[in-house]
Formats: C-alpha cells, sequence, structure tokens
C-alpha cells in the first residue's frame, strides 16, 4: 500500500463527499420547484437566479436555529444519533463505479472512477442498508418523548421489512450480472440494459427503496403531519439538517444504485455502443450518462411522491409482507429459470424472464384486487 | 513497524476497549452499542484475513439484525428503572480468578508452544469471494444449509409461539 | 502479514472478556450480548486458522455459525420477554423456579 494509492483514496473519498453533499444540497431545491410545478405554482425563485442560491440560505438558518435538548434525554446519544443515520447514507456511494478508468496526463497513472470496487460489492450495499437502522432507533430512544420512540420503532420496523424485498431484488441482479461486483454488473449490461429483462424486479426495486428510505408513499412515520413528525421531532437546527440530509442523500444514493444495478449505469445506451457517445470514446462521458440517469430517476421519485397519498402504516407492513416477499422470491425463481434455459438451450430463452415475470406481476395485483375486495364485501 | 501491522494493533484496541465498555457500561443501552462498534471491528478484521463475505455477512446479520433486535428487546423491556439487586459477596473476586486462569491458559498455549510455523502462504485471488464460498455451499455442503434454514423457522415459529398473546388473556 | 498468533491472541482476550461479562454482570441482555462475544470470538479463531492452512471449509462453518448465533438470540429474546411479562423483573438471581 503505498503512499501514492493512500492519496488517491483520500482524494477520491472528499470528492464523492463533497459530490454528494451538493447533490443533497441542489436535490432540495429541485425537488421544491419540481412539487410545485407539479402543484400549479412556482417554488422558491428568490434566493438567486431561478433559487439557485435556496440551499445556501436554508443551510444559513438551520445554522443560525436555536439548538433545543430535551430535558431527560440522553445527551450522547442525542447527539450520536443523527451522525450515525448520515454518515451510513454517505459511504453507500463508496462502490458505486462513476465510470471507467482514464489516465492522469501528468504522472501517467491509471485512475479508475470509483473509491473502491470491491467483489462483494452488492453484499457491502446490503449490509449498509442494515446499518441505517441504527441511527432512527437511537433518536427516537434518546429523545424521550413516547411519540418520538413509537415514530422510531415504528420506521425502524418499516425499514427492516423492506430490506428483505430489497437484499431479493439486488439476488436479481447478481443473478443477471453473474458476480457481485457492481463494475461486473455494469459490464454486463453492454448489450441490453437489465430493466428489459426483468422490468418487474427493477419495478419492485425502486418500490422498496423507497420504502426504505421512508420516502412517500411510504413515509408515515415521519412526516409533519402524523404523529408530531415521529422520530425526529425534538430535534432542531443542524441536528435536524443532518437528519433532513440523511434522507435526501439516500435518495441520491439509491436512484445512483438502481441506475447501476437496472439501468446501465454509467454506459451508454446499447445501440450507441461503438459511435461517437460511448463511454470507451470520451471516459468523462461516463459520469455524465449516469448523472442523466439519477436526474430521470430523482424526477420520478419527486413525483410520486406529489402525486400518491400516504399509506397507512399496518397497510404498508401488510403490503412488505405478504405482497412484495412472495413476489421478489417469485421473481428471483423466474429469474435463475431462464438463465438456467439460456445456458442449456440458447440465448433467445432468456426473453422468458420478462415473460414470465409480468405475468407474476398480473397474477399478484389480481390476487390483491381479490382480497381487498373481500374485505369490502365482508366490512 | 509496517502499517499493516499499526492499523492491526489499533483496530485491536478499539476491538478490546469495545468489549469492556460493553462489559462496564452501567447503561444497556451503551452496552448494546459498544458490541456492535466491536463486531464492525471483527468484521474489518475479517477483511484482513481474505474473509470479504464472512465479513459483510457478519455487518449484516450481526450488528444489523441481531444486535438492533438486541436493542427493540432493550427499548421495549424498559428494564433500566429496576432496582439491581445485591450480588453474591464472593461471586466478583472468584469471576476475576477464574478469568485471569483461563487467559493464563491462552497466554501459555501461544508463547510456549508453537501454533503455527513458517511463512503463512499467499492464498489465490478468489479464496473468500462469494463464488468460492457459493460452490462450497450449494455442492457439498447443501444438507446442513437446508437444515440451517429449517432451524431458522423453528427459530421463527418459536418466538412467535412464545410471545403471542391469546385474545383476552395472558401470554400462552 | 500480520502473525496469526496476534489474531488468536486478540480472540483468546475477547473470549476471556465475554466469559467475564457471563458471570460477573446479572441483567440477561448483558449475559446474552456476552455470549454473542464469545461466539464472535471463536469465529475470529476459525477464520484466521482458515486463511493459514487455505481451507475455505472453515469460512462455510463460520457461515452456519452466524446463522445458528441469529437463530438463538431470537428464541433466548423471546424468552426473556415472555419471562418478563409473567415475573416483571429481570433479575438473573429471581429465576430459579425449576430449582430443587
Amino acid at each position: 500500500m503505498d503512499l501514492a494509492l493512500w492519496i488517491e483514496f483520500i482524494i477520491k473519498g472528499f470528492i464523492l463527499i463533497f459530490a454528494v453533499l451538493t447533490g443533497f444540497a441542489y436535490l432540495t431545491l429541485y425537488e421544491r420547484r419540481a412539487l410545485a410545478r407539479i402543484q400549479t405554482r412556482i417554488g422558491p425563485n428568490r434566493a438567486g437566479p431561478q433559487g439557485f442560491f435556496q440551499p445556501v440560505a436554508d443551510a444559513v438558518k438551520l445554522i443560525f436555529k436555536e439548538e433545543l435538548t430535551p430535558a431527560k434525554a440522553d445527551k450522547v446519544l442525542f447527539v450520536l444519533a443523527p451522525i450515525m443515520t448520515v454518515v451510513p447514507a454517505m459511504i453507500l456511494a463508496a462502490v458505486i463505479p462513476l465510470g471507467t478508468q482514464f489516465t492522469l496526463p501528468f504522472l501517467n497513472r491509471p485512475v479508475t472512477l470509483y473509491v473502491s470496487d470491491i467483489n462483494v460489492g452488492v453484499l457491502y450495499l446490503t449490509a449498509i442498508a442494515s446499518i441505517a437502522v441504527y441511527g432512527i432507533v437511537l433518536a427516537g430512544w434518546s429523545s424521550n418523548n413516547k411519540y418520538a420512540m413509537l415514530g422510531g420503532l415504528r420506521s425502524s420496523a418499516q425499514m427492516i421489512s423492506y430490506e428483505l424485498s430489497l437484499g431479493l431484488c439486488f439476488v436479481i441482479a447478481i443473478l443477471l450480472g453473474n458476480s457481485m461486483s457492481l463494475l461486473d454488473i455494469v459490464e454486463a449490461q453492454k448489450s441490453v440494459w437489465f430493466v428489459v429483462i426483468q422490468p418487474v424486479g427493477a419495478l419492485i426495486f425502486m418500490v422498496t427503496t423507497l420504502a426504505e428510505v421512508n420516502r412517500a408513499p411510504f413515509d408515515m412515520p415521519e412526516a409533519e403531519q402524523e404523529l408530531a413528525a415521529g422520530y425526529h421531532s425534538e430535534y432542531s437546527g443542524m441536528k435536524f439538517a443532518l437528519f433532513f440530509m440523511a434522507e435526501y442523500e439516500k435518495m441520491i444514493v439509491i436512484s445512483m444504485i438502481a441506475a447501476t444495478l437496472f439501468f446501465g449505469g454509467f454506459r451508454e445506451f446499447w445501440f450507441l455502443q461503438g459511435t461517437v457517445f460511448s463511454v470507451d470514446h470520451f471516459w468523462w462521458l461516463g459520469p455524465i450518462y449516469l448523472l442523466l440517469k439519477v436526474v430521470v430517476l430523482l424526477f420520478l421519485m419527486i413525483w410520486v411522491r406529489a402525486t400518491w397519498p400516504r399509506i397507512r402504516y399496518d397497510r404498508l407492513m401488510a403490503f412488505g409482507w405478504k405482497v412484495l416477499l412472495p413476489l421478489s422470491l417469485a421473481l428471483v425463481f423466474i429469474t435463475a429459470l431462464g438463465i438456467l434455459l439460456a445456458n442449456q438451450f440458447g440465448a433467445i430463452y432468456i426473453w422468458t424472464i420478462p415473460v414470465l415475470s409480468i405475468l407474476a406481476g398480473l397474477i399478484a395485483v389480481l390476487l390483491v384486487n381479490m382480497s381487498l375486495r373481500r374485505k369490502v364485501a365482508h366490512a | 513497524m509496517t502499517p499493516d501491522l499499526i492499523a492491526f494493533f489499533v483496530l485491536a484496541l478499539i476491538a478490546i476497549a469495545a468489549a469492556l465498555g460493553m462489559l462496564l457500561g452501567r447503561n444497556v443501552v451503551y452496552s448494546a452499542l459498544f458490541l456492535v462498534l466491536n463486531f464492525g471491528t471483527v468484521a474489518v478484521f475479517y477483511i484482513l484475513l481474505d474473509a470479504p463475505f464472512i465479513a459483510l455477512t457478519q455487518v449484516s446479520v450481526y450488528a444489523g439484525a441481531i444486535m438492533v433486535l438486541f436493542l427493540f428487546v432493550i427499548m421495549l423491556l424498559g428494564t433500566e428503572t429496576l432496582p439491581v439487586s445485591k450480588a453474591l459477596p464472593w461471586q466478583r473476586p472468584l469471576a476475576f480468578v477464574l478469568a485471569l486462569i483461563l487467559a493464563g491458559e491462552a497466554g501459555y498455549l501461544l508463547f510456549f508452544r508453537k501454533v503455527t510455523s513458517g511463512t503463512i502462504p499467499q492464498p489465490v485471488q478468489t479464496f473468500g469471494s462469494p463464488q468460492a464460498v457459493g460452490q462450497a455451499l450449494f455442492n457439498q455442503y447443501l444438507l446442513p444449509f437446508e437444515v440451517t434454514s429449517v432451524l431458522l423457522l423453528i427459530a421463527m415459529v418459536g418466538a412467535i409461539v412464545l410471545t403471542i398473546k391469546e385474545k383476552g388473556g395472558q401470554g400462552k | 502479514m500480520i502473525p496469526i498468533n496476534y489474531y488468536i491472541a486478540l480472540s483468546a482476550i475477547l473470549f476471556t472478556i465475554g466469559a467475564l461479562g457471563v458471570l460477573v454482570r446479572r441483567n440477561p441482555l448483558i449475559i446474552f450480548m456476552s455470549i454473542e462475544l464469545m461466539l464472535n470470538a471463536a469465529n475470529l479463531a476459525i477464520v484466521a486458522f482458515t486463511r493459514v492452512y487455505q481451507i475455505l471449509e472453515g469460512q462455510i462453518f463460520v457461515f452456519f455459525v452466524m446463522t445458528v448465533a441469529a437463530a438463538e438470540v431470537a428464541v433466548g429474546l423471546a424468552l426473556i420477554v415472555a419471562i418478563f411479562r409473567t415475573k416483571h423483573s429481570i433479575n438473573i438471581d429471581e429465576m430459579n423456579n425449576l430449582k430443587g
């Protein structure tokens, strides 16, 4: 481990953290403008040209806000909880490849556009998603407030329940990409994106990650109008800003992961391969493509928030356990079956996967419909 | 004093300090959090020992699921306000003596008998990788794998049966 | 490469701390956590030896130990919750109904 490698890691880490923080700041602006346009109003446009300095204004306001600590709250855990929520959100981005490599012109040294590409990259994502539960549980508990604790427990129970379906969606991507390393998964999508082969899997992934970040329509435990804002009701000032930051950063990182696992990552559309728009031609197109995909996925998340009402908590848990978990198990089975058939009989059989999975999705929707009708008939 | 050795000593110090913090913590939640830190440090040791799959499984299962379960039970039971009872007076010194004997035995085995000799060979690149572990798990060790899944099912059913409340009555 | 003795020494120290925790503390939750620490120390020793002798079965064994530990924690915590509901105390000295 020579010194140059250490310096490379440190610089890459700083650049990544800086990028994620800037992304968070401008995501707040993007979300407020997008929500506003969907609701036929304009959104913040005063603090600079088109509201460009609005995040700066928000940050200044939150820094100068008075920070209250509840009287009997556990001081150490009260301060530790926001930190334990933010740090996993940031370090999730460490294994996501932003591009292929390029050579530094002066030092003649190849630099890879990711912090590290471990051969268990997807398992790392699962592990950090499991760690992210701690901050919320501790925030709820250390506030010494019954409602905050209830909100914290509900929120963490929701996250743990949806982690199962999330893990199974990761398994789908691993099966299709034949490796746990994210760079290999992106390279395996050179010819066709995985969203085309397994559309229902990508859809379930997006839904599950929305539930993981406690984001609408799954944000019952933490919305401002419910349970007095849930686990972060006692937080103010910079600590609240850290919770806010954690949620938005998780949104960004999850969009990056979804883009990498299902939408081809930093690679271009497969029909542009070999042309001048390809990443193999200009290495700096890689991060740009990833940024475009992330912006589109974030718009989808914001659109969902603006459009759909919240799901009630018990329905949310029933949805996660009774609908998404069996469906993602069925999808894993279908994907494995399709890959086996393709290996044995020829590559055309890989297209049984989208056919069968859309069938499975329709059966799931039908069954949910039937059970809801039975409930209405009884009640 | 290579950087590897320095890193090892720093991490070992953190692991032992976290274990002692768990042992001596007055507050049960602090003990649980110190144990989480210990599990994280041991996961880093697994990575140093060429076992990346086991390391991340440790973080997912131990630090990410088992300790969350502990924290839930600690928080929901609310037992910090219960009074602590008196211990037997000879118990603590006897425990320390026995622990010292155990540590002494381990030290004797380590320093006066050779654990390993010679250099440690460098393993192949795919030694602890998921491919290698997966191949072994699903080819030679399929039966223990399936038995473990049945065991987990039994544990889930058992946990539910132990804590279920009958309608309008105490637990079964 | 770090000599494997150091890893074994660390595993022994962690195991001793865990054993001390089981003997000294009175809260069953902390006793349970000390048992998990002991299991973890044993896992560390197994993985260290796996690295030396290049046998992959060691890591498979560690995988199974982790799974069984998870199952044990689930049932054990359910037991503690059930006992707490009936006795309203989790003092380890009072859990002696099967004595005599």
